[in-house]
């Protein structure tokens, strides 16, 4: 019988978000290749927890535990799963497309001889091999991309790209299977989390969030925006490259890699809205966005659009915020 | 200390109108506007950095045609020492997997401590070929890496994760690193600091050079393969205000108001 099997992801004694994407995808995939069944398989030290929480996930829930994969470790991860994969042979390994994901995929992939395709966004059965969908030009477009080789296969999913679909839940059952780790060889060590350090401002709790981007150009425009913010009574937040490029501390960074915002109001401007930024700011209520191209992916999540350069309306914006206020 | 940086020089997109092309594979490349792919200029500094605290060598390696000299060469005016092409019709069509390959094969050629490579290229954005290219050099890697220290034969690292937390990793030397945007402030470079590496011989190899088949590359060597290019569906999208500035200023003071509790 064909099988899937999914990779859990867990961090700090919680299973992250992905990992129930990836298992209703695999699910829905498993489905649609008459009968495979999905198996997740969960690494990890005291975990029983957890296992338990995934079994209704899948027709069975693979559990390895060990001091030495008590936080994640590519170079552990990886001597089980080759192990575990080669035994086990299932016809696709589904990995998230996470830092975790980043981390050990494509090495495993090419230690297995495993064909795979990383970060997609869309996955359907074709035949014996699947038909994908990724995006390239940091999501300016979307690519239709196949596989040239037959399977096994391994995929990176993207977080937040397939929705979990509720479904009957499986009988289930939880296999233990022996670690077989030793410390011998081991050339990689993890040693520590370190905690974001807390800012004077927590963008998390404003009810208006102005939000800058890469199109503010330089760090001496930062105050058109910060004034605006001010005005508003709101925060000042910004994407990702306004963060790489020191220009605001990373507190103040909405997206994957920054914090989940969820304010009343969420005013973009100059942001091109890379899906790592969405994903932090699309809990918002009504999210403004103030971009000079109409084609930006911003203006897809967006309740209302300005297509404009932010230099000249903003200043107009904020003529009229002063005026209207009184 | 030695370092090897695979770089790419990518068409930078972020504020261009993108237009599928005729063969409906690519973009419209002309009119666009090429660059060294951002996390390449942050693996390049970080590499430099250490150079200029530990002394070694940084030798920066592509590949790609004659136009890749462009950022080879904005590379070495940063202060890399080597740069390296790896050219050849056979490499055409390579993914993630076949490039990591041909980097390979061209690594094994050269002393090193650590290699660098960005997190993921601008363009096709698949954030595998350092981590593949790792395998199979058979040395332990780090991805995502936001600040690193080097300590005699080992080497700490930050690995970014998600919603601010990181993780301090600490792995054995030789090693690979991707780097991500971030991790340091990349040098400008004046068009004075390339003219004055004009004259820099760039090595250049083939699939002969290398110890690889013209099979193993390329679209041949390859496990997956672009089918189309399309752009992505919209969605519902935004309501777009449309107007004289000021009034559209009136309507945003409105929604303000209205969605946001402004007082």
């Amino acid at each position: 019988m064909k099988k899937i099997i999914a990779l859990a992801e867990h961090r700090q004694g919680e299973l992250r978000d992905i990992t129930w994407e990836i298992l209703s995808k695999g699910r829905q995939l498993a489905e649609g290749m008459m009968g495979a069944e999905i198996e997740v398989v969960l690494l990890g030290k005291g975990v029983k927890n957890l296992a338990e929480a995934l079994k209704p996930k899948a027709n069975r829930v693979l559990l390895i535990e060990d001091d030495r994969l008590e936080a994640f470790n590519s170079e552990t991860y990886q001597k089980v799963l080759t192990q575990l994969i080669t035994e086990r042979k299932p016809f696709l390994t589904l990995v998230g497309h996470t830092a975790m994901g980043m981390d050990i995929a494509p090495a495993l992939a090419v230690q297995l001889k495993m064909p795979l395709a990383t970060d997609c966004i869309g996955v359907d059965v074709a035949g014996e091999t699947f038909a994908l969908t990724r995006q390239m030009y940091g999501g300016k477009v979307n690519a239709a991309v196949s596989f040239l080789k037959n399977g096994p296969y391994m995929m990176t999913l993207r977080t937040g790209a397939f929705p979990v679909v509720e479904k009957e839940p499986f009988p289930g059952e939880i296999v233990s299977i022996p670690s077989p780790l030793t410390d011998e060889g081991l050339v990689k060590r993890f040693l520590q989390y370190v905690e974001a350090a807390v800012g004077e401002v927590d963008i998390t709790q404003a009810d208006i969030l102005v939000s800058v981007g890469r199109g503010i150009k330089e760090a001496e425009n930062i105050p058109l925006v910060k004034e605006l913010a001010d005005m508003l009574g709101g925060a000042l937040s910004c994407s990702r490259p306004v963060v790489d490029k020191k220009w605001l501390p990373k507190d103040r960074q909405v997206g994957t890699s920054g914090k989940t915002v969820k304010p009343k109001v969420y005013i973009a401007i100059g942001i091109s809205g890379a899906f790592q930024h969405i994903a932090g700011m699309k809990g918002a209520g009504t999210v403004i966005a103030i971009n000079k191209d109409p084609k930006a992916p911003i203006f897809g999540v967006a309740s209302y659009g300005i297509v404009a350069d932010l230099f000249k309306f903003v200043p107009v914006l904020k003529q009229k915020v002063k005026a209207l206020k009184k | 200390m030695n370092i090897i940086v695979c770089i790419k020089r990518v068409p930078e997109t972020a504020d261009a109108d993108v237009i599928i092309d005729k063969s409906g594979k690519d973009i419209e490349k002309s009119g666009l506007v090429f660059d060294l792919n951002e996390w390449d200029n942050y693996a390049i500094e970080e590499a430099i950095l250490l150079k200029e605290k530990m002394g070694g060598t940084v030798t920066v390696i592509s590949m790609g045609g004659e136009e890749s000299n462009e950022s080879l060469r904005k590379c070495l005016a940063m202060g890399a020492d080597d740069a390296v092409r790896l050219t050849d019709p056979a490499f055409g069509g390579s993914d993630g997997f076949a490039t990591a390959k041909v980097l390979a094969e061209a690594i094994r050629k050269i002393p090193y401590d650590l290699v660098f490579a960005g997190v993921q290229a601008e363009d096709d954005g698949f954030g595998q070929v350092g981590v593949a290219l790792a395998e199979i050099l058979g040395i332990p890697h780090v991805s995502l890496v936001n600040s690193l220290e080097v300590q005699d034969k080992k080497v700490k690292v930050h690995r970014e994760l998600e919603g601010g937390l990181e993780e301090v990793v600490e792995i054995d030397l030789p090693a690979l690193l991707t780097i991500q945007t971030g991790i340091n402030q990349p040098r400008y470079v004046s068009i004075m600091g390339i003219r004055k590496v004009a004259k820099k011989e760039i090595k250049t190899f083939g699939v002969s050079d290398l110890n690889l088949k013209a099979e193993e590359v390329g679209l041949s060597g390859s496990h997956i393969q672009l089918e189309k290019i399309f752009l992505p569906p919209v969605g519902e999208g935004a309501q777009i205000l449309e107007g004289k500035p000021e009034e559209i200023a009136s309507k945003v003071f409105d929604i303000l108001k209205d969605k946001g509790g402004l007082a």
